[in-house]
């Protein structure tokens, strides 16, 4: 074995090298750590990546949950008939049924042996404005009249807040939203058992409202918003960015003007999205006047954004359908434009919703662009009654209005916004499972 | 007649003219429709194409010349001299625009008859009263210089929209008699109609080229505007940003410097947590990995590249920076007092880094995977392990991939806002502590932008030239990207 | 096994015997790609193996250096001995095991670094050079090995990819020389080549007889009959036989042999 590489470049250690496999020497030990230190590294880093996604995740749904429920109090309640007369033909009507309401509710305090001192204020400031809601509800129903009657009442968001541990006594500066005695009444209730949580639907299907009423604000209105703006996109993005994949693709010659469009496409879809908010802002609200906070601008901008994505993914989707197809029905006598929409694009079509789902997921979550045309802090209060009043009137859109409630100084929004995201992320997270599933479904290897 | 009903009636004429052309074209050849050159639909196309395509496109183009026309005429009729301080020609010519659009809403309620609407003299009436009446409040006592400019802008309005309609609806009727006329059994009516498609084809195509036309232009004239009140030099050298709102703006200092160096400091964060990380992640799967982990992790790790950026922002604003203070800020657990706010370059920088792992570790991944499998056999094949094959061999084969991936995703932090509107902080400052809150090129153009911004000050239009140094470095480095990719790729083809 | 030629099984007792393959099964998930092959590989020997594409010619031949452990869905049975070590023992680790056993592939595949470097990165790995002078020297002595050092001497800190092709496979040739391996595989060396380059390289071959035990897997019959000793001949996973070159083209024991040597089938 020596002769065999007696020949052989010197300098080889004596000891090492290839005196028997099954030994391991040194420099092989050295090695081998590193081998398996830089394997550790790459574990590392993908745990890593994967912890951030679990941490994201974790706080999402740990601070907005809560945005969907909301904290009630439960009251049983019996309005007699000569109580309701009685109300009813008192000047202060709304007044009369508040105090109807803090005797019955301190009847059921002394029931439980709590002691807790606490007047019709104390119920406004706690539940809102509790008189108008049992006096048009007896008007409504008379025939509730004399009857037991459970009442859900929801709280002020600063008593939930409370109830939740984020505020604590120390924190409250008495003044017109909350006084730190009104906690000893909140806490008798939790006492007396009659808070619990309720779902929120108002959340859901709400609108905003001003910076004063955290516990109303939701998310409806913007939800419509978003829809209009993803109408819009839709109905422009799909066409164009279908035409000029076509275009390009199938019938475009090889010149400079091809060249020139290839390379806008490839380096729009790279342009950060702001700017693309100074263009809507510059082309569409300062140029051509269009109406600001209006979704038809926000879905031009969101268009042009898009376009880029579309494109792509339709050329590629036109791409993968075999030149026999094309080849067949030219053979039959088929024009070249007959061809392309009789047997390609049919054939594509999958592949180009898919991508065009995944260009509106994308659309769906954009902000920036949004900031520019005055989606944002335009407080959405009504709902569009009409498809041109769902184009042309101010609305927000999901992604602005997060921010808008992440913006605002009360801390009670935050939760809002929290919730927002849990919502527009099941959007995003419906519509890429459509897009899988469309994949998964009609996905053809030829 | 509003635009939407002209353009139901255009539809309804190419409607009308679908049929007519088909009915025609089977008259020629006495319904035999084997005679015909073309399928008798597309001789209704053709007459529809012809009907529809002209006239849509006069109708446009008038909606959009029209108001510039009649804006440049009203306000030559405003004195120049007449314009209150504090004020400008802009301001008023958008009141002129919010009285005639009073009067139109009042002619319609009923309020005012048509005569009234264009007689009335601000002397003898209060048209503010009126219009609020009918919902359209004015911010200020009607002139009446104001009311006959907005007098004269309804007439010729009016009149414009008149024209417009007649003008449009000839077009469309023309087309629609003139291609009926041509078809003979012989005419090439699908050749035609294919050729009006490749135009629609081509013109959807171009639109690319529009939008990047238009991002230029508006940002390059609003621009020029900026610098006709404020010095180039000072934009870009200036060492300080406070912008003042109060007269006019015309004290601010305005240098894009404490931007620049924000922006850049936030991305070298991002780009320290991005690119290990992202790096080590696509060398494990794609080198390591077996085929069960890479198909769970890959696509877990590119969920991250698929969340909305305000979502980030959220977080980086809610959770990460309020995490950092408690570490590093006053009384945190390392008790070293470095961070006063949770906003800061750090937050964002993280954040941001999350973010960008995915566009590391994908782009990376692909890279690595189009180096030659040849490459990696030569290496084990002299005895070399795995990882000295990786960082010896393709490393250095794939290190212009991998920089153009880097650079991309520089690109990317350079551009992004929603985090660092969030989660950096609004104090333009040049520091070093990367616990400081700082501020971003994006973050100011978002500043500057909304609200009620009054394009004529320099405070706003800084934005723009804000923009364009963003755009010309972001395409300048996507550029430079692609190509170093580009001349990668070939490499191995 | 019923195919084999019983004349192999006198080999084993064939003294110098360098490698010794006993009872080979390879499985390429479900495909059973090799078929219990018993071999014996003589030291100082060119040993060819040929036979038609898909015979499992290479697939052997990636067996000795255990290169298959890089395939996923690889399942190498039965033993394999170098110098009567089993190297699928669980002791033995392939990264030392490729270091003994060097490979030279099909298409030259150079690292895209300067020449020196080419060479140099064997023994840089294996810790083969004390200094820069021995590494030098071990640089020039397997350049001038692999005839490519009167070439390559004023460039060897050009890139190793701007050679020629020929060139560029006695580089790879060089940079496998250098870990001063005892064994040395060759995949189909010459198939990417020209026909003035594949001369150059056989020529090489024959060499580097006198340092090692080579074996080459060729396409080419004629390749096999003017570079090895010995000829071993593959056909659907099986080894068909294993003889003498001359004996194999001249006197074949087995029909299909014939067959594929007069061109018959592969």
């Amino acid at each position: 074995m020596t002769d065999a590489i007696s020949d052989l470049p010197k300098g080889k250690p004596a000891t090492g090298g290839h005196a028997s496999l099954l030994s391991e020497s040194p420099l092989m030990k050295k090695r081998n750590a590193a081998e398996a230190r830089f394997k550790l590294y790459g574990v590392v880093a993908i745990t890593v990546g994967l912890a951030f996604l679990i941490f994201l995740t974790v706080s999402i749904l740990r601070n907005g949950i809560p945005a969907f429920t909301q904290t009630v109090v439960n009251v049983e309640f019996t309005l007699s008939q000569e109580e309701f007369d009685e109300a009813e033909s008192k000047m202060l009507k709304t007044a009369a049924y508040t105090e109807i309401f803090v005797n019955n509710i301190t009847a059921q305090f002394q029931e439980r042996g709590l002691d807790v001192e606490f007047d019709a204020g104390t119920i406004e400031r706690l539940l809102g404005k509790v008189g108008g809601d049992l006096r048009s509800f007896y008007r409504e129903n008379p025939d509730q009249i004399g009857q037991p009657v459970g009442f859900e009442l929801s709280t002020a968001s600063r008593v939930e807040r409370y109830l939740q541990g984020k505020l604590t006594r120390d924190m409250v500066v008495d003044g017109r939203f909350l006084e730190a005695a009104d906690l000893d009444v909140v806490d008798a209730m939790v006492d007396a058992g009659i808070i619990g949580t309720a779902w929120d639907w108002n959340f859901i299907t709400g609108t905003d409202t001003g910076v004063d009423n955290p516990g109303g604000a939701g998310i409806g209105a913007s939800v419509i918003g978003s829809f209009f703006m993803m109408l819009v996109v839709l109905l422009l993005s799909l066409p164009i960015g279908v035409a000029a994949s076509i275009y390009l693709e199938e019938f475009a010659p090889k010149n400079r003007f091809t060249d020139l469009i290839e390379v806008n496409i490839s380096n729009l879809a790279a342009v950060p999205s702001i700017v693309f908010g100074i263009l809507g802002l510059a082309v569409f609200i300062q140029f051509a006047h269009l109406p600001q906070s209006a979704p038809l601008v926000g879905g031009l901008v969101l268009t042009l954004m898009t376009l880029p994505t579309i494109v792509i993914s339709t050329r590629a989707s036109l791409k993968s359908v075999p030149p026999s197809i094309r080849d067949a029905a030219l053979g039959v006598g088929a024009s070249k434009m007959q061809s392309v929409f009789h047997h390609v694009l049919p054939l594509a079509m999958p592949g180009i919703l898919t991508g065009t789902i995944i260009g509106l997921a994308q659309a769906l979550g954009e902000t920036a662009p949004l900031l520019l045309i005055g989606m944002v802090g335009y407080v959405a209060r009504e709902y569009p009654d009409s498809l041109t009043s769902g184009l042309l009137d101010p609305n927000s859109a999901m992604p602005a209005q997060i921010y808008t409630w992440a913006a605002r100084s009360d801390e009670a929004f935050f939760e809002k916004a929290w919730g927002g995201i849990i919502i527009l992320l099941i959007f995003l997270l419906t519509m890429n499972i459509i897009a899988i599933i469309l994949r998964r479904r009609f996905e053809r290897r030829w | 007649m509003s635009n939407t009903l002209i353009l139901l009636i255009v539809l309804g004429l190419g409607v009308f003219g679908f049929f007519a052309g088909r009915s025609r074209a089977m008259a020629t050849v006495g319904g035999d429709r084997r005679l015909l050159h073309s399928l008798p639909n597309y001789y209704g196309a053709n007459v529809a194409l012809n009907t529809i395509v002209p006239a849509v496109i006069v109708l446009f183009t008038w909606s959009i010349v029209q108001p510039m026309v009649i804006n440049g005429a009203v306000s030559g009729m405003i004195n120049q001299d007449r314009i209150a301080e504090g004020s400008s020609l802009g301001l008023v010519m958008s009141d002129v625009r919010r009285v005639a659009e009073g009067l139109d809403v009042a002619v319609a309620q009923g309020v005012m008859t048509p005569d009234m609407a264009s007689d009335i003299r601000a002397e003898s009436s209060n048209v503010r009263e009126q219009l609020a009446q009918v919902g359209v409040p004015l911010g200020s006592g009607v002139t009446s210089e104001t009311l006959q400019a907005a007098q004269s802008y309804r007439a010729m309005a009016g009149t414009g929209n008149l024209l417009k309609t007649l003008v449009v609806l000839l077009v469309s009727a023309a087309g629609l008699a003139l291609s009926w006329r041509l078809i003979t059994r012989d005419y090439r009516a699908r050749n035609v109609v294919e050729k009006g498609i490749m135009i629609v084809l081509i013109g959807a195509a171009s639109i690319a080229i529009l939008t990047t036309v238009g991002i230029v232009l508006s940002l390059i004239f609003n621009t020029y505007e900026f610098f006709k009140l404020y010095p180039v030099t000072d934009f870009f050298f200036g060492t300080n940003w406070s912008p003042s709102f109060s007269g006019r703006g015309q004290s601010s200092e305005l240098g894009i410097l404490p931007l620049l160096w924000g922006t850049l400091y936030i991305s070298f964060i991002a780009l320290l947590v991005a690119v290990p990380i992202g790096l080590f992640a696509a060398i494990y799967l794609s080198e390591y990995a077996s085929k069960s982990v890479r198909a769970i992790a890959k696509p877990m790790l590119e969920v991250l590249a698929g969340i909305p950026t305000i979502v980030y922002g959220l977080f980086a604003l809610l959770t990460v920076g309020p995490m950092l203070v408690e570490v590093f800020g006053d009384g945190g657990l390392l008790g070293v007092n470095w961070m006063s706010g949770g906003t800061a370059v750090m937050t964002a920088g993280l954040v941001m880094g999350m973010m960008l792992i995915p566009f590391v570790s994908s782009l990376s991944d692909d890279i690595i995977n189009a180096v030659p499998q040849a490459m990696r056999d030569g290496s084990l094949g002299l005895g070399a392990t795995h990882s000295e094959t990786v960082r010896q061999v393709i490393i250095p084969a794939a290190l212009p991939g991998i920089v153009g991936a880097i650079l991309l995703a520089a690109s990317r932090a350079i551009g992004e806002t929603m985090i660092v509107v969030l989660g950096a902080g609004a104090a333009a400052r040049l520091s070093l502590n990367p616990f400081d809150a700082m501020t971003t090129v994006t973050a100011k153009i978002v500043s500057q932008l909304t609200g009620d911004s009054d394009f004529s000050s320099p405070v706003a239009l800084v934005a723009f030239a804000l923009g364009i140094t963003l755009f010309v470095v972001t395409l300048g480095l996507n550029i430079f990207a692609l190509y170093i990719v580009r001349k990668y790729r070939e490499q191995y083809e | 096994m019923k195919d084999m030629i019983p004349v192999d099984r006198k080999m084993s007792t064939m003294q110098d015997s360098k490698i010794s393959a006993r009872g080979v099964q390879v499985y390429y998930g479900d495909t059973h790609a090799i078929k219990d092959v018993d071999v014996e590989i003589a030291d100082k020997t060119v040993t060819a193996f040929i036979g038609p594409s898909g015979c499992g010619k290479s697939t052997f031949l990636r067996c000795i250096n255990r290169m298959n452990d890089t395939i996923d869905s690889a399942r190498v049975m039965g033993d394999i001995l170098i110098d009567n070590e089993d190297i699928y023992d669980p002791k033995v680790d392939p990264v030392q095991l490729r270091a003994k056993v060097g490979m030279v592939f099909q298409k030259p595949n150079p690292f895209p670094k300067s020449i020196y470097d080419n060479v140099a990165y064997g023994p840089k790995i294996h810790g083969l050079a004390r200094n820069k002078a021995d590494l030098d020297e071990i640089v020039e002595k397997s350049l001038r090995k692999a005839a490519l050092w009167d070439e390559a001497k004023d460039r060897l800190d050009a890139p190793g990819t701007g050679l020629s092709g020929g060139q560029q496979q006695r580089l790879c040739i060089a940079r496998a020389i250098a870990t001063a391996p005892e064994v040395l595989l060759m995949d189909e060396p010459c198939s990417a080549l020209d026909p003035i380059a594949t001369a150059q390289v056989e020529e090489l071959i024959d060499e580097l007889r006198q340092s090692f035990s080579v074996v080459i897997v060729t396409h080419s019959m004629q390749q096999a009959a003017r570079v090895s000793q010995r000829t071993a001949f593959f056909h659907l996973g099986n080894l068909v036989e294993y003889d003498d070159t001359d004996k194999i083209f001249t006197n074949p024991q087995d029909p299909r042999t014939e067959s594929y040597i007069s061109g018959r089938i592969g």
